[in-house]
């Protein structure tokens, strides 16, 4: 059943690869929906003892492939699979549209489906060659993506991001040798057990988390990201702002929480979260000062992946078992609904951005004015992702929020508030940026191209999930207490089996 | 669990909500519908909010919905006498405002969308009354803020974006800092709903003074935004220039009362009133209070433009509310309290007649408005009462809540209080009679002689109707003082259910 | 030489070519020479590898390292594949042959959605 969410995909992707061009996006949105179910029917039709655990072949560890899903994983699928259903249905009538007709769509299917089953397996993947395999299938795809608007900045971009996730990945590549040569086994549980604190264990946590930083776009490593996602396709910046960031996230949480928890340190942490903290505010500074929609946008993501970066200095209790870690679930859980409600929140927004340049014909923040109280699902897209991304009620975002700064107050952490309450004035100096220009006098009457209304029912959908995510984070909670199966028991918290 | 007494509070929020949502959708032209649909979700909330006062008055029935939104905190809304009487004057006076705005709005554009933004922001003023606990609360309050932006630019015009743009600055860095004392206060004392008498002093442990006295001047700067606290005060008058109705609103009921309100909130329902003077931070507000007061009223002399000294009248009646909250007496607090209905009622009568003379005459500056008295008899007729009540003069009812101000302020021993009422007396009268003379007593320049009018009224029913209700409003509540139901009588009530006896 | 001298050495080899990579990444312009030294590292990355397979002193390999080697290579030859064509198209566009940005983006760009 499992495989299933993956085969799917890569069939699809096949599928779409052999059919002619007219019948490739009904194929794409087929193959989109059926994977999307499948993962549902994973996530909440009980199984027997092997649903969540399959080893490829038949063949088990150390020499075989295994596959093996926990709660974390469950969340990504569950969230790659929704925002990736709702950008497929977006992509269709965008790539058929005339105004599109001129950008390369006609593999845009078949990367798309190889890019979504990349991800799925990389999230029930148990050993870290296979992840890096992925890693290095979901890169290639997302530089091809970005690739499909044949201008010269879209390929400078892309050639740049192709250096970069390279760069990344070999970097990681060369971790894994040096704990191969070190313990002589690959797969996460077992490295967990046997992790000890010698200097090629050290090197090689260092190397790993470099390559996932890179690929993160953690600032400083973040030069890649406006120039790639500002100049891709709609769907596309939406495809890697929302997924594919949060596949190398992912990674990382993976490689900090089961493979060397045993030797993190709280200073590690804390320079991880700083670095997020630049994140937050050099973001979002150089946001507000933008005077292209989508690389606003893109300066954004860049921003905002400093709050998932939080993360690490407030669960740092949780490896070190420090006593009375009672704020590890919130920094969990706050995390992860950040983490989630990003996704939505920033693929909606792009996807209504894309939407307006779509009708506008240009990219120029200015521009905004003319809409002139047309295309009002589109800006109350862009309100409700705004909305999210500066954290204030209603929306995930908000709980996210509430809940990482309980974790920080609780953990005496005190100085990240600071940070925190300034990434939300910078967010909302960009957002009402925006927002200021639709309400502005108009400077000209234009004649606005239509925009099909699935593009727009698709970014507002996504823009729904985004607050929607506030209101179910005890099933968040449930799933991240879905351990792994063969995992030992960290003592900070504890994880029921499921 | 969903009894009918679970659904009242969800079906108040819901008739502004549910409506403002429906209003977006429909199409600019369809005037008459969307009428429609504002006047029902209107008049159902008032009729929900009477059922709502009886049944919790007469029958002591109570009306909570619950139910948990996180790890940690509840979303909760319960009806207590607090919330009776902010509740009250939200669905009364949304009620009249909507009337007047559709007559103000007639023929201009974009009104789907403002009719869509106005019903939120009156749900969001519902939710802050009907908010249980702190977090539900600054939901409720911050969506506030999102929502009364698109009605501060709706002109569209330069000054207006410009004023949205210092609107949301105040205002959502006011929001972030209620934010981190918000949560702050969640992480140290757990969750809690908002209880009569306090409860951080049970959960105060030694040493963590110093952190609650921070705590709460974190929250009242926080709150402080909305409830125009010298020196956070700029936002307000540079808002006026959204149109009168949302001045009206904006300056009687949502935005600055649900600041006051919420420092009444923190004051008496978190931390207590003895825990919030033993941690002596209750005569600084008072001070600061003060100071609002003072530095309002002499701010509103200097302006020309009408709705700009309206504005900074404002800015200093609403410290009436902090100040009493801040003052010992249990009289003080009634004082308060009462102010904030009396206030709404007189205030937005004043702002009613503002927008009456500037959309029928085009007049905006107090300079101008020299006989309008004549061409306009029952708009300026309404404009005195209400000013006469905002400078205390009695039975009108500002005079009521000046008075036990007064009283408060003589039975805590502090009695520079009565001088700070005195002297914004004066200023009051010297900031709007003047007004009222020019309007009766001067001569109305040539070109704008009574003509004789076809309809007989001065301008649209609908500007006028709304005008006459608030400013009789004010004159009952004091000349009936006495009724165990007027606002006096009601506040009273309040006072007694928080344990204080006045 | 005993096998964890050669393995060391081996190891020692690798991680230089790895760094020599990596410095050729960064520091060169000309596109050609950025991708040379992906290639570089990658090789210093597949050497440490094999090294590994061969230096704990059994009768036979590791197998594991050779195949995580043999799917590297795979990997890394359609990277530098794409990442030549991609090159080569961007000369063919712009005439350039590194990454600078253009500094003035001629107005039709900002048409394109």
């Amino acid at each position: 059943m499992m495989v299933l969410i993956v085969i799917i995909p890569f069939s699809g992707a096949l599928i779409c690869l052999l059919m002619p061009k007219r019948m490739r996006g009904y194929a794409g949105l087929a193959a989109a929906a059926a994977t999307c179910l499948t993962v549902f029917l994973l996530a909440f039709i009980p199984g027997g003892e092997d649903t969540f655990h399959h080893a490829l072949g038949g063949w088990g560890r150390p020499l075989g492939i295994e596959l093996q899903a926990d709660g974390l994983s469950i969340i990504f699928l569950l969230l790659t699979s929704v925002t990736a259903f709702l950008i497929s249905i977006y992509a269709g009538p965008y790539f058929d549209s005339p105004r599109e007709q001129k950008t390369a769509d006609y593999h845009f299917w078949t990367l798309w489906l190889l890019l979504w089953g990349g991800l799925n397996a990389l999230y029930v993947s148990s050993d870290i060659f296979n992840m890096y395999v992925l890693l290095e299938l979901i890169s290639l795809a997302a530089v091809a993506l970005t690739t499909l608007k044949e201008e010269a900045e879209a390929l400078i971009a892309a050639l740049r991001y192709l250096m970069a996730a390279m760069l990344g990945s070999l970097v990681f590549l060369l971790g894994v040798a040096f704990l191969y040569a070190e313990y002589g086994v690959l797969d996460l549980g077992g490295l967990g057990v046997q992790v000890q604190t010698t200097l090629p264990t050290i090197t090689a946590f260092g190397l790993m988390v470099f390559g996932m930083l890179i690929k993160t776009a953690l600032f400083p490593l973040h030069f890649w990201l406006p120039a790639a996602h500002g100049n891709a396709p709609a769907p596309v910046s939406a495809i890697l702002s929302a997924l594919v960031i949060k596949s190398s996230y992912f990674m990382l949480l993976r490689i900090w929480f089961e493979i060397f928890p045993s030797i993190t340190t709280y200073a590690a942490a804390q320079l991880l979260g700083a670095m997020g903290a630049f994140a937050i505010l050099w973001g979002s500074f150089q946001a507000v000062r933008q005077e292209r929609l989508k690389l606003l946008v893109a300066h954004s993501t860049v921003s905002q992946i400093g709050y998932l970066f939080l993360l690490f200095p407030l669960t740092i209790a949780q490896i070190t078992g420090e006593q009375g870690a009672s704020w590890n679930m919130q920094a969990w859980t706050g995390g992860i609904c950040q983490t989630v409600s990003h996704a939505a929140a920033k693929a909606a927004l792009f996807l209504a951005v894309g939407n307006i340049i779509h009708a506008l014909g240009t990219d120029r923040l200015i521009s905004l004015r003319d809409i002139k109280g047309r295309l009002p699902l589109s800006v109350f897209t862009i309100g409700i992702a705004g909305v999210n991304l500066m954290g204030l009620p209603p929306s995930g975002g908000f709980v996210a929020k509430w809940m990482l700064l309980n974790a920080v107050i609780s953990s005496g952490q005190w100085w990240w508030i600071p940070i925190i309450v300034l990434g939300s004035l910078l967010t909302a100096g960009y957002v009402f940026l925006m927002l200021g220009h639709v309400f502005a006098p108009s400077r000209k009457a234009v004649v606005l191209q239509s925009v099909p209304p699935a593009l727009e029912i698709s970014a507002f959908a996504l823009a729904l999930c985004a607050i929607f995510i506030g209101f179910t984070t005890s099933g968040i909670i449930d799933l991240l207490q879905m351990g792994f199966h063969t995992m030992p028991m960290p003592e900070a918290i504890t994880w029921r089996l499921p | 669990m969903m009894s009918w007494e679970h659904m009242l509070p969800l079906v108040t929020l819901a008739s502004s909500l549910v409506t403002g949502i429906v209003i977006f959708f429909l199409p600019e032209r369809n005037s008459a519908l969307r009428s429609t649909l504002n006047m029902l979700g209107a008049s159902i909330k008032v009729i929900v909010v009477a059922v709502m006062i009886r049944g919790f008055l007469v029958d002591d029935a109570a009306y909570e919905l619950r139910f948990t939104l996180a790890l940690g905190f509840d979303f909760l809304l319960r009806i207590d006498s607090l919330s009776l009487a902010f509740l009250f004057l939200s669905a009364t006076l949304w009620f009249l405002t909507t009337i007047y705005a559709i007559g103000y709005l007639e023929g201009s554009p974009n009104r789907s969308r403002f009719f869509g933004f106005f019903s939120l922001c009156v749900t969001a003023s519902t939710g802050i009354a009907l908010a249980g606990n702190l977090i539900t609360f600054f939901i409720f309050y911050e969506f506030l803020t999102l929502v009364t932006y698109p009605l501060v630019v709706h002109r569209g015009t330069k000054k207006a974006i410009r004023a949205g743009r210092v609107y949301l600055w105040y205002n959502i860095s006011g929001g972030a800092v209620l934010f981190t004392a918000v949560v702050s206060l969640s992480a140290l004392a757990g969750s809690f709903d908002f209880t009569a008498g306090g409860v951080l002093a049970e959960m105060a442990a030694s040493g963590s003074r110093s952190i609650h006295q921070l705590i709460f001047f974190l929250l009242i700067a926080g709150l402080g935004v909305k409830t125009a606290l010298v020196p956070l005060h700029g936002w307000l008058p540079v808002a006026m220039v959204a149109p009168a109705p949302v001045s009206a609103l904006l300056h009687a009921v949502a935005v600055v009362k649900a600041g006051a309100f919420g420092i009444v909130r923190v004051i008496y329902y978190v931390y207590g009133k003895e825990y919030s003077a033993s941690l002596d931070v209750l005569f600084p507000l008072a001070l600061a209070a003060a100071v609002t007061i003072l530095y309002g009223s002499l701010q509103a002399l200097n302006q020309n433009d009408l709705k700009k000294r309206l504005a900074y009248s404002t800015v200093s009646q609403i410290s009436y509310i902090v100040l009493g909250a801040a003052l010992a007496s249990p009289l003080a607090i009634v004082g308060g309290l009462v102010h904030l209905i009396h206030q709404g009622f007189m205030k937005i009568t004043l702002f009613f007649c503002a927008g009456n003379v500037a959309e029928t005459l085009e007049l905006h500056k107090v300079s101008e408005l020299d006989g309008v008295g004549r061409r306009m008899p029952l708009t300026m007729g309404t404009f005195a009462l209400a000013a006469f009540g905002m400078a205390g003069i009695p039975p009108i009812a500002g005079f009521i809540s000046k008075w036990y101000l007064a009283l408060g302020g003589l039975e805590d021993g502090q009695l520079w209080v009565i001088g700070v009422l005195v002297a914004s007396t004066l200023l009051n009268a010297a900031y709007f009679l003047p007004i009222i003379y020019r309007a009766w007593f001067r001569e109305l320049p040539v070109d704008r002689r009574p003509v004789p009018l076809r309809g007989k009224l001065e301008t649209r029913w609908t500007l006028l109707l709304p005008t006459t209700v608030t400013a009789l409003f004010s004159l009952g509540a004091g000349l009936w003082a006495g009724w165990q139901w007027s606002p006096l009588g009601v506040c009273q009530q309040i006072v007694r259910g928080m344990g204080l006896m006045p | 030489m005993t096998e964890l001298d050669s393995f060391l050495l081996y190891a020692l080899t690798a991680v230089i070519l790895f760094a020599l990579g990596l410095s050729s990444l960064l520091s060169r312009r000309h596109l050609l020479r950025k991708i040379m030294g992906l290639n570089i590292m990658s090789a210093g990355a597949f050497l440490l590898f094999i090294s590994v397979a061969h230096r704990n002193g059994k009768v036979f390999a590791d197998p594991v390292p050779q195949a995580m080697v043999i799917t590297g290579i795979v990997v890394s030859i359609s990277a530098t594949g794409f990442a030549l064509a991609l090159a080569r198209r961007i000369r063919k566009k712009t005439g350039l042959t590194s990454l600078d940005y253009r500094e003035e983006p001629s107005p039709e760009n900002h048409n394109r959605p």
